[in-house]
């Protein structure tokens, strides 16, 4: 196998990563904070592609072309509005069942997962046909052997990248972080020194969930097509990557996220039996390592969860 | 069956059974009703071929009832299979167990078909198949309920393979979905082409809703073929040809008939779609010979989505089944016999002949060419004309 071709199978597992490490971060930040698995993650996430893809329209009806001005604005209406969106969905549906048993919270976002879907499916114009995202960045591309490297793939990546360090000095570096690692490790202890729980609830699921839609939109930018369906696979493998990695862990998420992109690249280009069983092997490597360390690769202590 | 009865007679029927009862009332009014059934993908990724499907049956329908000399009064029976199997085989079965249902028009995907033929076989609902392409569908079992008016995808590839061949394509990369459609065409046109004496240098297995072909298309870039073939749907086809581009691979795109829709246009914006190849049964509505009359009466029906490929398909599969039910009365044995017997059956889309197996033996493929956003039968394009080109054999 020449170097083109392993160089853009890395290209590819690496963009691959940070799009499911970005959706992994949000599974674990619910659950640091709520011991919550939000079900609907990933159709959250759908969501905010489409609104980003509604303002792009938007900004095209009014006669606004540049691209650059386009995407800042796709990204601000995404990601404000699926942080909303995010906020909303623990204030009414998350936290009312705080004291219900966690089975309900985890069938409440399933379904609310599928109403979203459904929703977009029926509701959104056309729907359940596949729609062309823009493609608002730059398209050159470096020809290196037969190893095409585009730019957008490399801002992609790099914006990715970037969004996770920023959301790891957010954690840990300011106030708000400390409020957020503080009600992760002990919610009544963390109440009575002051800190409003429902106030930094609501933030990390506005966190979390606007990572999500960045998630989205970086799909929507790189493969420039979005359809209903994007969510559900794109929330279970975050939600494997999360728990691979070690729920409730940050850097485990974002581990997670790179290693079953890995997977996922190996089993389509080095194992000799047909691509079509890619997923098939992710999965069933995912499974064995679940039953190698039950609580991920970087298991949570109680001390530093998120 | 029709009485004309008095009240004190009715009466005295009512006493006797409720179905029996049924019957008279109705037959006081001026026309019996038919119920004939209507199954596609209503929603979900390829809607848009069944809502065009759907909307053709409905207008053939209506196009009877507005004819004074019809028998019968006919109602539309829709139920949406989603392209799923398993949901297929619930709305199947609620279809064949209501006996008020003589007959049904049925699916555009292949993977529903073969769940569903069992289905209309043990209940004895005549079905015409309007859109769904595996040859097994109608080969695969002996049942006299299951008819096709449209073509197989055997005739298709052999079209495909001896079309792309004659162009001067030697080597093939292949993406077909694992479903039974993707798998089919596969097989046939992997095995058409090697008859042509033309290479398949790679074959790849996807899954249906699989969103990233990368890995894929990275080995079919080192391959370096002529042609890279997506034998799928719409939504893989964007797919695959999207990301053809961001990999750099340049080949001409090939597709099957389930590409061929305008959704393939909307999914994939821009230049992109531009000199994708795909074919399809029968030709084009208006090039049909009852094409003009057909979509001048879908125009005027004012529906708010094109009747797609396999629309004309449909208005005839209903069509047919009408003439069935006006010929032999709403009895699905009946309908059953008549539909064994089909031989140059006029219909919009050319004379219907079922064989053996209830197969129509038209065989009449059309090949198509993206041009300036929308399908352009190959011989009137300008790529025939030679004032654009493909991207040459290597």
């Amino acid at each position: 196998m020449d170097f083109g071709l392993i160089a853009q199978y890395l290209a590819n597992g690496i963009l691959l990563g940070t799009m499911y490490a970005l959706v992994a971060v949000g599974f674990t930040l619910f659950f640091g904070v709520l011991d919550v698995i939000k079900f609907s993650h990933g159709d959250v996430l759908m969501l905010g592609t489409f609104i980003g893809f509604t303002a792009w329209l938007g900004l095209e009806a009014i006669g606004i072309v540049n691209p650059w001005i386009q995407l800042v604005g796709v990204l601000l209406c995404s990601l404000a509005g699926t942080a909303l969106i995010g906020a909303a969905i623990a204030n009414w549906l998350i936290l009312p069942l705080k004291k219900a048993p966690q089975l309900n919270t985890l069938l409440i976002t399933l379904m609310l997962g599928t109403a979203i879907r459904e929703a977009v499916r029926l509701f959104y114009p056309n729907g359940s046909n596949p729609k062309a995202f823009p493609a608002l960045l730059p398209d050159a591309s470096v020809e290196i052997g037969s190893f095409a490297l585009r730019a957008d793939s490399v801002i992609l990546v790099i914006s990715g990248l970037a969004l996770i360090g920023a959301l790891n000095l957010v954690i840990n570096r300011t106030r708000l972080g400390l409020a957020i690692r503080a009600v992760a490790q002990d919610e009544e202890t963390a109440r009575t020194m002051g800190i409003n729980y429902t106030l930094v609830v609501l933030a990390t699921f506005a966190i979390g969930s606007g990572v999500a839609a960045f998630a989205g939109i970086m799909n929507g930018l790189y493969y420039n097509e979005i359809n209903f369906g994007m969510g559900l696979i794109l929330g279970l493998i975050g939600f494997s990557a999360a728990i691979i990695g070690g729920l409730g862990n940050l850097y485990g998420a974002i581990l997670g996220g790179f290693l079953f992109a890995g997977l996922q690249v190996i089993g389509a280009a080095l194992l000799p039996f047909a691509s079509a069983y890619k997923d098939v092997f992710a999965f069933a490597v995912v499974i064995a390592l679940m039953a190698w360390k039950p609580t991920g690769l970087i298991p949570e202590r109680s001390s530093d969860r998120v | 069956m029709k009485f004309n009865t008095g009240n004190g007679l009715r009466r005295i029927v009512f006493t006797l059974g409720a179905t029996a009862g049924l019957l008279v009332a109705t037959g006081a009014q001026a026309k019996d009703t038919v119920e004939l059934g209507f199954i596609g993908p209503l929603t979900g990724g390829v809607s848009s071929m069944g809502l065009g499907g759907r909307n053709s049956a409905e207008l053939a329908v209506k196009l009877r009832n507005a004819d004074p000399d019809s028998k019968y009064h006919y109602e539309l029976v829709a139920l949406d299979d989603e392209c799923k199997p398993n949901v297929g085989v619930q709305v199947a079965t609620k279809m064949a167990t209501d006996r008020k249902v003589i007959g049904t028009i049925a699916h555009y995907c292949s993977a529903v078909a073969m769940g569903t033929v069992d289905v209309y076989h043990r209940f004895g609902l005549p079905a015409t198949v309007w859109g769904a392409v595996l040859p097994d569908i109608t080969y695969g079992n002996d049942y006299p309920e299951i008819t096709r008016v449209n073509g197989t995808m055997i005739n298709q590839n052999e079209k495909a393979a001896q079309f792309m061949t004659g162009l001067g394509y030697k080597t093939f990369a292949i993406i077909h979905d694992t479903t039974d459609y993707g798998k089919g065409h596969n097989k046939y046109l992997s095995q058409f082409l090697a008859q042509d004496g033309a290479e398949v240098v790679g074959t790849f297995g996807v899954t249906s809703d699989q969103q990233d072909f990368t890995a894929e298309l990275t080995q079919v870039k080192a391959l370096n073929p002529d042609v890279v073939v997506y034998a799928g749907l719409t939504p893989g086809g964007v797919r695959v040809r999207q990301q053809m581009e961001k990999l750099g691979i340049e080949a001409v795109f090939e597709g099957v008939s389930g590409i061929k829709s305008d959704a393939f246009f909307e999914g994939l914006g821009g230049d992109l779609a531009e000199g994708t190849v795909t074919f399809l049964e029968g030709a084009p509505a208006e090039k049909l010979p009852g094409g003009a009359y057909f979509l001048k009466e879908y125009n005027a029906a004012g529906y708010d989505s094109p009747p797609e490929a396999y629309g004309p398909f449909a208005f005839a599969a209903m069509d047919l089944l009408i003439d069935a039910v006006e010929t032999t009365g709403p009895d699905r044995k009946a309908v059953v016999d008549y539909m064994s017997k089909v031989k140059e059956h006029d219909s919009i889309t050319g004379p219907i002949t079922f064989d053996d197996h209830g197969q129509n033996t038209v065989a009449l493929i059309t090949a198509y060419v993206a041009q300036g956003g929308k399908w352009v039968v190959w011989e009137d394009s300008d790529y025939a004309k030679g004032t654009l080109s493909l991207v040459a054999p290597k």
